[in-house]
């Protein structure tokens, strides 16, 4: 942990990966009302596979409104009118034909508070296996729910008791529990709304490492109001504000050299 | 009487407030700001002080004399009558009618004569209460205008004697309590270990006994019926018809409330919403006259169709009516324990690609599963409980059986059918009323107590 | 992050499919299972409302005849005879007047020439004990109609008003005869000799009749001896079945009729005579209303009526009904607003009486109750929000409340009558009493609807006040209370609306006996609304019911008023902080 590299050193290393990677999220001209508030306006964004992107920006720039687009979260707010285009592997994910429950088991999502169910650990993980129907049997069940558990290196901690109830664990820890319910169906892509504003360092610490773990297998985007987590964790970043997407970019290249004045004092601390 | 009093302590409170407030401005000399308390604090104190010792005095005395009246109409009775206790309570009532001027008899001369001193004692002793009570309150007055000074804290003062008031209005409640209980214990040991009481039965009897009859043959013609004491059929009937209104009210409230918490929109909210609070405002009775008239006769002319006998006063339709006034209780409060659930745990079951039935019956409604429990057990008391819908639709007749179809009867039936009329508190008849009440106070209040309990600490968890 | 290395276990990557059939299916499966969970829902709700619709429609439609009475409004005779005989024309006198017989005279004029002792009762049965009622007030006040002649409403009895409401009898009319008919004789029994067999269809019917009824009594017979009656038991039934077969198979052309069959008139020569016994040819029978002559009828201009409905099945037997339908036929019976339903007590004649005293009843309870309960109750919520300290009394009194509102109201019953009448020897059924019992059954929920309005109050208020040098008393009294005080007439109202409907505890009181007189005091025997509503639903003239539905309408008319006020006070304060 305390042996990491300067996250500036890595992002160089990282920066030339991202030219070569296909496309997973594109989002063309985007614009989300809340009622008669126009929440996000004419964002058009490219996010690529197999790696981690960061929304930043102040509160209430939208960036938690558009990632909660991209797995339609939105339809449950019935003000909430989203316009434009979004496209996972090409397809549009607003097209009528297509099922939002089927969409949110492709992409899975980690909210800003800890959220597990009122049930035990093991049926907290077992809860999208099950619902829709990934496991043949017992055994197999057990298999996801403990390689879910060990890719969010929680296994160790709970694996004496998977019957306790999910909410009795720390706020880390239920966060964890929080990121193995969803890779228990393998989705595509995760979105992490905020996933470490309500943990204490070290909890952070761990989320991170693990977001660096499964960045491998999975497409990840993260809202993060803060800018070193954004230069930690990710490869490329996008930087919102009041609705509109600023710029976006190589990690690297945002911190180091943004091309917009806005993006320039809000990392460089004017305002924010 | 009473108008008489109430006279003389609003003169004397008038009298103490404008005498203090006008010695409270002489004695500022416009120096308001100077004095502690404004005039009319001053004011208000002394009325109190006026009121308080002339209050006491009233409720004191009044009791007083009336004692003292009835001792003076016992006296004026003949030896025999005085020597018996029930013969004594009946003339005394009637004197006292005779007074009062209710409904009277052709009365005998002796009661005639007990309620002369009866009515004389009475008046003497209202009036000496009224002249006790003024000079009490003259002597809070002075001892208030006696305090008027720029310095005293009038309105320190006042304000203790507020909130003495305030607090004795909270304890109302708790009185209450005390008195119910008071009133249903005693009698329930009088009706158990009274040896002056006839015809009781042991507590075994009582609870264990599966006969229920506690009015005995009157005439020889009616045959052998002996009194009976068993509390079981009772007990069986009561269970049978909550059963049957949790087994309507139960489904039909909980999916109510969960569409209306989860699916309905605004408009439809707006219409079901006003739909149930009507349902839960209609009075039992008018309950009663709708299960008695439409829904048994229906419930009879559908069994027969199918070829069942189906009692006139079936537990059925009782327990369907009383289940329909319960479903807007358990919707009213299932619906505010799912909307406790924090939208957060919605979410994270929607972002795992749920469907929101799914959402809803393995993550909110475990979430809400004990404030969901304690809306049964309320309503559960409220069906034990309640009294005239089994009082028109229910029957008398005590059958130990769980056939839905028969006649049963039910704890609050037979409490209203022992003591609506005439009654004496000596018979072992009347006391059987305050254990069955007892009874009913009791588990309805382990009831209440457990689900309120509940309800807390859910309400804590999400808070 | 060397779990994934360390763990022994290889678990299927699986993605959620959706091309595959399987997948589709089990999609296709989940859905439905959301269809059917959110109808359930919709189901449970129109559930719920098909029960309050049906409730309220069929206390409606029991009630609204309750609200209308039938009167025979005739021309009557304001005879001075009956009632100012010495001419002193006072009002005592004149109130003092018999008006049932001057209403009889006038009912006797409607249907000139009934004789006999019998019929004429019967006649006098159709009007009210209180016919003469409404007379008496008309010429209490304005005396100079003694000795004229004036138009006055005469109330029915509940039995003839109800059949006129529910128009219980089906008549058929049969006026196509073929024969002419000779009556015997005018009055009295008779015989009619028909010169063809107009009777012959009724004979026929009458057999069939008798059939019908001897196999239902076959049918009951079958069905107590399934639930185990003794043979002894049903010998009499037996023998009623064996006695009815025999008639219906009887060769005799010649039947009678009874209280168990169709009821069957002949009306000739303006009169109704009462078959009792009839062949295809000859009927013999009793005249009602008296014949004007025994000269031949010929076919066409006499008729017979059948009144559906066996006589042992109705309230009111064929010569009343043959005297109702006769009024109604010459247009003297007329169906008014019964006002006099919310100026009247009780009484045991159903067409007499009215809710006056149990609504005064329940007014004089409401306002003991309210004079207790809202200062007690405001001034309880007011310690327990603003001035309590956190201790174990404190909280105590709290959990007291909380089970006290959900304590059954019978027990506030048991509790007024050990304490309020056994103890402090309060008296039997008052006003008085039965407002303290509602007082305790309702504070509860005054106090709870109290603290939530004066919680609402933002803190910021109290702060003002106190940071101008207000006492803590002086800002909840100037400041807090008064912002607080739509919140708490609203509970008070949604309170009241409670006690208004309570009937339990008022039983256990005393409030149930039969009052015929309008309470005027605190301590005079009275009852209430629901219990009035409960102590006619208990009696069995039809009469009765409609008029137990009819205040069940007045009540509920009451409460939506009371509710309605709560919202619309609701509505007009609502103050969002």
């Amino acid at each position: 942990m305390d042996m990491r590299p300067d996250p500036l050193i890595m992002m160089t290393t990282q920066a030339q990966a991202p030219t070569t990677t296909p496309t997973k999220v594109a989002a063309k001209n985007v614009n989300v009302y809340y009622g008669a508030k126009h929440a996000l306006k004419d964002v058009s964004v490219d996010i690529p596979e197999k790696s981690v992107t960061a929304f930043i920006g102040p509160s209430g720039c939208g960036k938690s409104t558009f990632l909660r687009c991209i797995n339609r979260m939105n339809d449950t707010v019935a003000s909430c009118r989203v316009e434009g285009l979004i496209q996972i592997d090409g397809k549009d994910i607003y097209d009528p034909a297509l099922d939002p429950v089927q969409l949110r088991a492709r992409v899975g999502m980690v909210f800003q508070k800890p959220n597990p169910f009122p049930k035990s650990i093991y049926d907290n993980v077992a809860y999208g296996p099950r619902i829709h129907g990934l496991s043949k049997s017992k055994v197999e069940l057990d298999q996801i729910v403990e390689s879910s558990l060990r890719k969010a290196s929680l296994w160790e901690e709970v694996k004496d008791r998977l019957n306790d109830s999910g909410t009795g664990l720390s706020g880390g820890q239920q966060q964890r529990l929080c990121i193995a319910r969803t890779i228990a169906i393998n989705p595509e892509i995760i979105l992490m709304d905020e996933p470490c504003s309500a943990l204490d360092p070290i909890a952070t610490a761990r989320i991170e490492e693990l977001m660096e773990e499964l960045r491998h297998n999975f497409t990840m985007i993260i809202v993060t109001h803060s800018m070193q987590q954004a230069a930690r964790v990710s490869q490329r970043t996008a930087f919102f504000h009041l609705g509109i997407l600023v710029e976006t970019g190589s990690t690297s290249d945002i911190f180091t050299n943004p091309t917009d004045k806005r993006t320039q004092d809000y990392i460089t601390g004017r305002f924010g | 009487m009473a108008g008489w009093y109430a006279l003389v302590v609003v003169a004397l409170m008038l009298a103490g407030f404008a005498l203090a407030r006008g010695r409270a401005q002489s004695v500022a000399g416009g120096n308001y700001a100077g004095m502690h308390s404004l005039p009319s604090y001053h004011g208000l104190y002394t009325a109190s002080l006026a009121f308080i010792p002339a209050l006491i005095t009233f409720l004191v005395g009044s009791q007083i004399a009336g004692y003292l009246a009835t001792q003076s109409a016992i006296s004026a009775l003949p030896n025999d009558i005085q020597s018996d206790i029930l013969r004594q309570g009946a003339a005394l009532r009637e004197a006292v009618n005779i007074v009062r001027g209710g409904p009277v008899g052709a009365a005998s001369a002796e009661v005639q004569s007990a309620a002369a001193n009866y009515s004389s004692a009475l008046s003497a002793g209202q009036w000496i209460t009224l002249a006790l009570g003024a000079l009490a309150g003259l002597a809070g007055l002075s001892w208030g205008l006696s305090r008027v000074s720029m310095n005293f804290r009038a309105r320190n003062a006042f304000e203790k004697l507020v909130h003495a008031l305030l607090w004795i209005c909270a304890t109302i409640a708790v009185l209450t309590t005390v008195g119910i209980v008071f009133s249903v214990v005693g009698e329930t040991y009088r009706f158990f270990f009274d040896p002056a009481i006839k015809g009781k039965p042991t507590v075994f009897e009582f609870l264990f006994g599966t006969e229920w009859n506690p009015q005995a043959a009157m005439r020889a013609d009616q045959g052998d019926i002996q009194t009976a004491y068993g509390f079981l059929p009772l007990l069986t009937g009561t269970l049978l018809i909550t059963v049957i209104a949790i087994a309507v009210a139960g489904p039909l409230g909980l999916f109510s409330a969960i569409y209306l918490a989860e699916y309905a929109s605004p408009r439809v909210r707006s219409v079901a919403k006003p739909v149930l609070e009507i349902l839960a405002g209609i009075p039992t009775v008018v309950l009663g006259f709708f299960a008695a008239l439409t829904v048994a006769p229906y419930i009879r002319g559908w069994g027969e169709t199918f070829g069942l006998n189906v009692a006139s006063e079936s537990a059925l339709a009782a327990g369907v009516v009383m289940g329909m006034m319960i479903i807007p209780f358990i919707s009213s409060l299932s619906d505010d324990v799912i909307n406790a659930v924090p939208q957060s745990l919605r979410d994270g079951s929607y972002a795992m690609g749920a469907t929101k039935s799914e959402t809803i019956r393995q993550v909110v409604l475990p979430a809400a599963l004990p404030g969901i429990v304690s809306a049964f057990m309320l309503a559960i008391s409220r069906a034990i409980g309640e009294t005239m819908i089994v009082v028109m639709a229910a029957g008398l007749a005590a059958n130990l059986t769980f056939n839905p179809l028969d006649a049963v009867t039910t704890i609050t039936v037979q409490i209203k059918t022992i003591l609506v009329g005439d009654q004496e508190f000596d018979s072992a008849k009347t006391l059987a009323a305050f254990a069955l009440g007892f009874v009913l106070f009791f588990v309805t209040l382990v009831l209440n107590f457990i689900a309120l309990k509940v309800v807390q600490k859910y309400r804590e968890q999400y808070d | 992050m060397t779990d994934i290395t360390a763990g022994g276990v290889s678990p299927p990557i699986r993605r959620v499919e959706f091309e595959t059939a399987e997948s589709k299916a089990r999609l296709r499966r989940r859905y439905r299972s959301e269809a059917r969970f959110k109808a359930y829902g919709i189901a449970a709700l129109v559930v719920a409302a098909a029960f309050l619709f049906a409730l309220l429609s069929s206390i409606v439609m029991r009630g609204i005849p309750g609200f209308f009475q039938h009167y025979l409004v005739a021309d009557v005779l304001v005879d001075a005879a009956k009632i100012d005989p010495e001419g002193k024309g006072d009002a005592a006198t004149l109130r003092a007047g018999d008006y049932t017989a001057v209403a009889r005279a006038a009912l006797a004029e409607a249907i000139p020439g009934v004789e006999g002792r019998q019929l004429k009762r019967e006649l006098n049965g159709l009007l009210s004990s209180g016919a003469g009622d409404a007379l008496r007030e008309m010429v209490v006040a304005d005396p100079s109609l003694v000795g004229q002649r004036v138009k006055a409403p005469l109330l029915l009895a509940d039995e003839a008003d109800v059949f006129l409401k529910t128009s219980g009898t089906k008549i058929r009319v049969i006026s196509d005869t073929r024969g002419i008919a000779t009556p015997s004789a005018t009055t009295g029994e008779i015989s009619i000799l028909v010169g063809a067999n107009d009777f012959a269809d009724d004979v026929a019917l009458v057999k069939a009749e008798l059939k019908a009824l001897a196999d239902s009594i076959d049918e009951t017979i079958a069905r107590r001896k399934a639930r185990g009656a003794t043979v002894e038991s049903l010998a009499d039934l037996e023998r009623e079945a064996t006695e009815l077969r025999r008639r219906h198979a009887a060769a005799a052309t010649s039947e009678r009729l009874d209280a168990k069959t169709a009821s069957r008139l002949v009306a000739i020569n303006g009169g109704l005579v009462k078959v009792k016994e009839m062949t295809p040819t000859l009927v013999k029978g009793e005249v009602i209303i008296p014949l004007k002559s025994t000269a031949d009828a010929a076919p066409g201009t006499w008729e017979i009526r059948v009144y559906e409905t066996p006589e042992s099945n109705r309230n009111l037997n064929d010569r009343g009904l043959a005297f109702l339908e006769e009024l109604k036929a010459k247009g003297l019976v007329e169906s008014q607003f019964n006002f006099a339903f919310f100026t009247r007590g009780d009484s045991r004649e159903a067409e007499l009486a009215g809710i006056q005293g149990a609504l005064v009843g329940s007014i004089l309870t409401l306002l003991v109750t309210i004079g207790l309960c809202l200062p007690i109750g405001v001034l309880a919520a007011i310690y327990l929000e603003e001035f309590a300290p956190k201790n174990r009394i404190t909280e105590l009194i709290e959990i007291n409340i909380n089970n006290l509102a959900a304590v059954p109201s019978i027990v506030f019953g048991l509790l007024g009558l050990a304490v309020f009448l056994n103890f402090f020897g309060m008296p039997r059924s008052a006003p008085l009493v039965g407002g303290l019992v509602l007082a305790l059954l309702v504070l509860p929920t005054i106090i709870i609807a109290s603290r939530a309005a004066l919680k609402s109050v933002p803190p910021s208020i109290r702060e003002a006040a106190l940071g101008v040098g207000a006492s803590k008393q002086q800002a909840v009294f100037h400041h807090v209370l008064p912002l607080a005080m739509p919140g708490i007439m609203t509970g008070t109202i949604i309170g009241m609306a409670h006690a208004l409907g309570e009937t339990a505890p008022l039983l256990m009181i005393g409030m149930i006996a039969f009052i015929v007189d309008v309470p005027s005091s605190l301590t005079q025997a009275a009852t209430v609304l629901p219990v009035q509503i409960f102590l006619w639903s208990d009696l069995p003239e039809p009469a009765f019911k409609m008029k137990t539905a009819a205040a069940i309408i007045v009540l509920l008319a009451v409460l939506f008023l009371m509710n309605g006020l709560a919202i619309w006070l609701r509505k007009k304060f609502e103050r969002r902080w």
